[in-house]
Protein backbone atom coordinates (compact mmCIF):
# COMPACT_ATOMS: atom_id res chain seq x y z
CA UNK A 1 0.00 0.00 0.00
CA UNK A 2 3.05 2.43 0.82
CA UNK A 3 4.17 1.45 -2.27
CA UNK A 4 0.99 2.95 -4.29
CA UNK A 5 0.93 6.42 -1.69
CA UNK A 6 4.41 7.10 -3.25
CA UNK A 7 3.27 6.64 -6.67
CA UNK A 8 0.42 9.47 -6.42
CA UNK A 9 2.55 11.69 -4.56
CA UNK A 10 3.82 13.96 -7.43
CA UNK A 11 1.40 14.50 -9.28
CA UNK A 12 -0.43 18.42 -9.51
CA UNK A 13 -3.49 18.87 -8.97
CA UNK A 14 -3.41 20.34 -11.92
CA UNK A 15 -3.20 17.35 -14.11
CA UNK A 16 -6.24 15.62 -12.67
CA UNK A 17 -8.52 18.85 -13.66
CA UNK A 18 -6.75 18.72 -16.96
CA UNK A 19 -7.47 15.02 -17.59
CA UNK A 20 -10.92 15.15 -16.35
CA UNK A 21 -11.26 18.41 -18.52
CA UNK A 22 -10.59 15.82 -21.37
CA UNK A 23 -12.71 13.30 -20.39
CA UNK A 24 -16.08 15.44 -19.85
CA UNK A 25 -15.30 17.13 -23.22
CA UNK A 26 -14.97 13.70 -24.96
CA UNK A 27 -18.54 13.12 -23.23
CA UNK A 28 -19.81 16.42 -24.92
CA UNK A 29 -18.15 15.33 -28.40
CA UNK A 30 -20.19 11.98 -27.79
CA UNK A 31 -23.27 13.36 -27.43
CA UNK A 32 -23.38 15.36 -30.02
CA UNK A 33 -22.22 13.31 -32.40
CA UNK A 34 -23.83 10.20 -32.26
CA UNK A 35 -28.01 9.31 -32.95
CA UNK A 36 -28.14 6.09 -30.94
CA UNK A 37 -29.92 7.20 -27.72
CA UNK A 38 -27.89 4.36 -25.62
CA UNK A 39 -24.37 5.51 -27.24
CA UNK A 40 -25.68 9.35 -26.06
CA UNK A 41 -26.45 7.97 -22.43
CA UNK A 42 -22.87 6.45 -22.35
CA UNK A 43 -20.94 9.73 -23.08
CA UNK A 44 -23.60 11.15 -19.69
CA UNK A 45 -21.97 8.38 -18.04
CA UNK A 46 -18.49 9.23 -18.94
CA UNK A 47 -19.09 12.59 -17.97
CA UNK A 48 -20.75 12.19 -14.81
CA UNK A 49 -17.57 9.49 -14.31
CA UNK A 50 -15.16 12.82 -14.97
CA UNK A 51 -16.71 14.69 -12.32
CA UNK A 52 -16.57 11.91 -9.68
CA UNK A 53 -12.86 11.25 -10.19
CA UNK A 54 -12.43 15.69 -9.83
CA UNK A 55 -14.52 15.77 -6.76
CA UNK A 56 -12.10 12.48 -5.29
CA UNK A 57 -9.17 14.03 -6.47
CA UNK A 58 -9.88 17.52 -4.66
CA UNK A 59 -11.14 15.57 -1.62
CA UNK A 60 -7.97 13.51 -1.40
CA UNK A 61 -6.23 16.83 -1.79
CA UNK A 62 -7.89 18.90 0.99
CA UNK A 63 -8.49 15.94 3.34
CA UNK A 64 -11.65 16.25 3.25
CA UNK A 65 -14.20 13.70 3.14
CA UNK A 66 -17.15 15.59 2.28
CA UNK A 67 -15.95 15.13 -1.81
CA UNK A 68 -16.17 11.52 -1.34
CA UNK A 69 -19.67 11.64 -0.17
CA UNK A 70 -20.61 13.75 -2.67
CA UNK A 71 -19.26 10.88 -5.37
CA UNK A 72 -21.43 8.37 -3.40
CA UNK A 73 -24.42 10.23 -3.71
CA UNK A 74 -23.60 10.89 -7.44
CA UNK A 75 -23.07 7.69 -8.03
CA UNK A 76 -26.60 6.69 -6.79
CA UNK A 77 -28.37 9.44 -8.97
CA UNK A 78 -26.26 8.00 -11.88
CA UNK A 79 -27.89 4.17 -11.41
CA UNK A 80 -31.43 5.80 -11.05
CA UNK A 81 -31.10 8.18 -13.96
CA UNK A 82 -29.54 4.98 -16.31
CA UNK A 83 -33.01 2.96 -14.76
CA UNK A 84 -35.23 5.43 -16.08
CA UNK A 85 -33.64 6.32 -18.93
CA UNK A 86 -33.57 2.14 -20.47
CA UNK A 87 -36.40 2.47 -19.83
CA UNK A 88 -37.70 5.17 -21.71
CA UNK A 89 -35.47 4.10 -24.56
CA UNK A 90 -37.21 0.45 -24.42
CA UNK A 91 -41.05 2.30 -24.63
CA UNK A 92 -39.62 4.37 -27.75
CA UNK A 93 -38.15 1.72 -29.20
CA UNK A 94 -41.33 -0.68 -28.81
CA UNK A 95 -43.34 2.44 -30.48
CA UNK A 96 -41.15 3.22 -32.65
CA UNK A 97 -38.72 0.36 -33.66
CA UNK A 98 -35.53 2.17 -33.67
CA UNK A 99 -33.07 4.19 -31.06
CA UNK A 100 -32.70 7.02 -33.52
CA UNK A 101 -32.56 10.31 -31.62
CA UNK A 102 -34.21 11.64 -34.66
CA UNK A 103 -37.17 9.87 -34.17
CA UNK A 104 -38.23 11.77 -30.99
CA UNK A 105 -38.39 14.80 -33.14
CA UNK A 106 -42.23 14.34 -33.40
CA UNK A 107 -42.74 14.52 -29.80
CA UNK A 108 -45.68 17.12 -29.33
CA UNK A 109 -46.65 18.71 -25.86
CA UNK B 1 4.20 8.58 -10.32
CA UNK B 2 3.98 7.50 -13.99
CA UNK B 3 1.74 4.96 -13.23
CA UNK B 4 -1.02 8.19 -13.13
CA UNK B 5 0.05 9.75 -16.82
CA UNK B 6 -0.20 5.31 -18.33
CA UNK B 7 -3.81 5.09 -16.87
CA UNK B 8 -4.94 8.65 -17.50
CA UNK B 9 -3.57 8.04 -21.22
CA UNK B 10 -5.86 4.38 -21.32
CA UNK B 11 -8.55 6.03 -20.34
CA UNK B 12 -8.99 8.88 -23.06
CA UNK B 13 -8.40 6.14 -24.98
CA UNK B 14 -10.90 4.28 -24.14
CA UNK B 15 -13.04 6.71 -23.95
CA UNK B 16 -12.13 8.01 -27.24
CA UNK B 17 -13.26 4.45 -28.64
CA UNK B 18 -15.83 4.26 -26.92
CA UNK B 19 -17.55 7.06 -28.91
CA UNK B 20 -16.24 6.32 -32.18
CA UNK B 21 -16.94 2.69 -32.41
CA UNK B 22 -19.98 2.07 -35.12
CA UNK B 23 -21.00 -1.52 -33.27
CA UNK B 24 -22.78 -0.44 -30.10
CA UNK B 25 -21.95 -3.48 -28.33
CA UNK B 26 -18.09 -2.95 -28.29
CA UNK B 27 -18.88 0.65 -27.56
CA UNK B 28 -20.11 -0.81 -24.13
CA UNK B 29 -17.04 -2.76 -23.79
CA UNK B 30 -14.85 -0.14 -24.50
CA UNK B 31 -16.73 2.16 -21.37
CA UNK B 32 -16.45 -0.86 -19.12
CA UNK B 33 -12.42 -0.84 -19.84
CA UNK B 34 -12.68 3.25 -19.33
CA UNK B 35 -14.65 2.32 -15.91
CA UNK B 36 -12.24 0.03 -14.89
CA UNK B 37 -9.25 2.70 -15.35
CA UNK B 38 -11.32 5.07 -13.16
CA UNK B 39 -11.17 2.32 -10.39
CA UNK B 40 -7.62 2.35 -11.02
CA UNK B 41 -7.58 5.88 -10.29
CA UNK B 42 -9.72 5.81 -7.29
CA UNK B 43 -7.07 3.28 -5.62
CA UNK B 44 -4.59 5.75 -6.64
CA UNK B 45 -6.14 8.58 -4.60
CA UNK B 46 -6.74 5.99 -1.81
CA UNK B 47 -9.76 6.81 -2.04
CA UNK B 48 -10.74 2.41 -1.17
CA UNK B 49 -14.88 2.87 -0.37
CA UNK B 50 -15.13 4.88 -4.12
CA UNK B 51 -13.01 2.00 -5.69
CA UNK B 52 -15.05 -0.63 -5.10
CA UNK B 53 -18.36 1.19 -5.01
CA UNK B 54 -17.33 2.58 -8.95
CA UNK B 55 -16.20 -1.31 -9.82
CA UNK B 56 -19.58 -3.05 -8.24
CA UNK B 57 -21.77 -0.10 -8.87
CA UNK B 58 -20.39 0.78 -12.77
CA UNK B 59 -19.00 -1.92 -14.14
CA UNK B 60 -21.37 -4.43 -12.19
CA UNK B 61 -24.44 -2.55 -12.29
CA UNK B 62 -24.89 -0.15 -15.14
CA UNK B 63 -22.86 -1.79 -17.62
CA UNK B 64 -24.97 -4.78 -17.09
CA UNK B 65 -27.83 -2.45 -17.77
CA UNK B 66 -26.59 -0.95 -21.06
CA UNK B 67 -25.30 -4.44 -22.40
CA UNK B 68 -28.69 -6.14 -21.50
CA UNK B 69 -30.53 -3.61 -23.30
CA UNK B 70 -28.47 -3.18 -26.33
CA UNK B 71 -28.99 -7.21 -26.43
CA UNK B 72 -32.89 -6.66 -25.96
CA UNK B 73 -32.94 -4.17 -28.75
CA UNK B 74 -30.82 -6.45 -30.96
CA UNK B 75 -29.19 -3.32 -32.55
CA UNK B 76 -26.33 -4.47 -34.87
CA UNK B 77 -23.91 -2.29 -37.30
CA UNK B 78 -25.66 -2.10 -40.13
CA UNK B 79 -28.96 -0.48 -38.34
CA UNK B 80 -27.09 1.70 -36.38
CA UNK B 81 -28.00 5.46 -36.90
CA UNK B 82 -25.10 7.61 -37.95
CA UNK B 83 -24.79 11.87 -38.06
CA UNK B 84 -23.76 13.28 -41.60
CA UNK B 85 -19.99 14.27 -41.57
CA UNK B 86 -20.67 18.13 -41.18
CA UNK B 87 -22.29 17.48 -37.89
CA UNK B 88 -19.85 15.63 -36.83
CA UNK B 89 -17.17 18.00 -37.63
CA UNK B 90 -19.57 20.57 -36.04
CA UNK B 91 -19.88 18.59 -32.84
CA UNK B 92 -15.98 17.63 -32.52
CA UNK B 93 -15.35 21.74 -32.80
CA UNK B 94 -17.78 22.52 -30.60
CA UNK B 95 -16.61 20.01 -28.08
CA UNK B 96 -12.89 21.14 -28.29
CA UNK B 97 -13.76 24.61 -28.20
CA UNK B 98 -15.29 23.89 -24.41
CA UNK B 99 -12.04 21.87 -23.46
CA UNK B 100 -9.85 24.62 -24.64
CA UNK B 101 -12.41 27.55 -22.56
CA UNK B 102 -11.41 24.66 -19.48
CA UNK B 103 -8.20 24.98 -19.98
CA UNK B 104 -7.79 28.58 -20.33
CA UNK B 105 -10.31 28.94 -17.13
CA UNK B 106 -7.69 26.49 -15.30
CA UNK B 107 -4.88 28.46 -16.55
CA UNK B 108 -6.51 31.65 -15.47
CA UNK B 109 -7.34 30.93 -11.61
CA UNK B 110 -3.78 29.02 -11.11
CA UNK B 111 -4.61 26.87 -8.97
CA UNK B 112 -1.34 26.21 -6.74
CA UNK B 113 0.69 23.63 -8.41
CA UNK B 114 1.10 21.29 -4.80
CA UNK B 115 0.84 17.90 -4.87
CA UNK B 116 -2.22 15.81 -4.29
CA UNK B 117 -1.03 13.86 -1.37
CA UNK B 118 -3.66 10.92 -1.32
CA UNK B 119 -1.61 9.55 2.19
CA UNK B 120 -4.45 10.86 4.14
CA UNK B 121 -6.86 8.09 5.28
CA UNK B 122 -10.18 10.41 4.07
CA UNK B 123 -11.22 7.40 1.59
CA UNK B 124 -11.24 4.88 4.12
CA UNK B 125 -14.98 2.97 4.81
CA UNK B 126 -14.27 3.40 8.31
CA UNK B 127 -13.98 7.38 7.91
CA UNK B 128 -16.22 7.56 5.16
CA UNK B 129 -19.07 5.89 6.79
CA UNK B 130 -18.58 8.35 9.91
CA UNK B 131 -19.27 11.25 7.78
CA UNK B 132 -21.80 9.65 5.97
CA UNK B 133 -24.22 8.94 9.22
CA UNK B 134 -23.43 11.55 10.83
CA UNK B 135 -23.27 14.66 8.75
CA UNK B 136 -25.29 13.11 5.66
CA UNK B 137 -27.85 11.22 7.40
CA UNK B 138 -30.80 13.19 5.71
CA UNK B 139 -29.56 12.92 2.25
CA UNK B 140 -28.51 9.25 2.56
CA UNK B 141 -32.05 8.72 3.90
CA UNK B 142 -33.93 10.75 0.49
CA UNK B 143 -31.35 8.84 -2.09
CA UNK B 144 -33.42 5.86 -0.54
CA UNK B 145 -36.39 6.99 -1.57
CA UNK B 146 -34.64 8.81 -4.98
CA UNK B 147 -34.00 4.54 -5.69
CA UNK B 148 -37.42 3.58 -5.00
CA UNK B 149 -38.90 5.75 -6.84
CA UNK B 150 -36.63 5.39 -9.90
CA UNK B 151 -37.56 1.53 -9.57
CA UNK B 152 -41.18 2.10 -9.57
CA UNK B 153 -40.66 4.43 -12.70
CA UNK B 154 -38.44 2.10 -14.57
CA UNK B 155 -40.47 -0.63 -14.35
CA UNK B 156 -43.95 0.98 -14.85
CA UNK B 157 -42.28 2.60 -18.18
CA UNK B 158 -41.16 -0.61 -19.28
CA UNK B 159 -43.83 -2.62 -18.28
CA UNK B 160 -46.49 -3.72 -21.95
CA UNK B 161 -49.50 -1.83 -21.43
CA UNK B 162 -52.71 -3.88 -21.10
CA UNK B 163 -55.40 -3.71 -23.39
CA UNK B 164 -58.26 -3.08 -20.83
CA UNK B 165 -56.28 0.45 -19.60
Amino acid sequence: MDNIIQNIQGIPLNHYLIFCSIIFSIGVIGVLIRRNVIIIMMSIELMLNSVNLLLAAFSAYRGDASGQVFVFFIMALAAAEVAVGLAIVIMVYRNTKSVDIESLSKLRW
Amino acid sequence: MTIFYFVAFLSIFFALMTIFTKNPVHSVLYLVITFFTFTVHYILLNAQFLAVVNFIVYMGAIMVLFLFVLMLLNLNKDIEPMRSNLVKIMGAVAGMCMLVTFLGAFKVIESNNEFVTGNSDVGLVKNLGKVLFDEFLLPFELSSILLLTAMVGAILLAKKETKEA
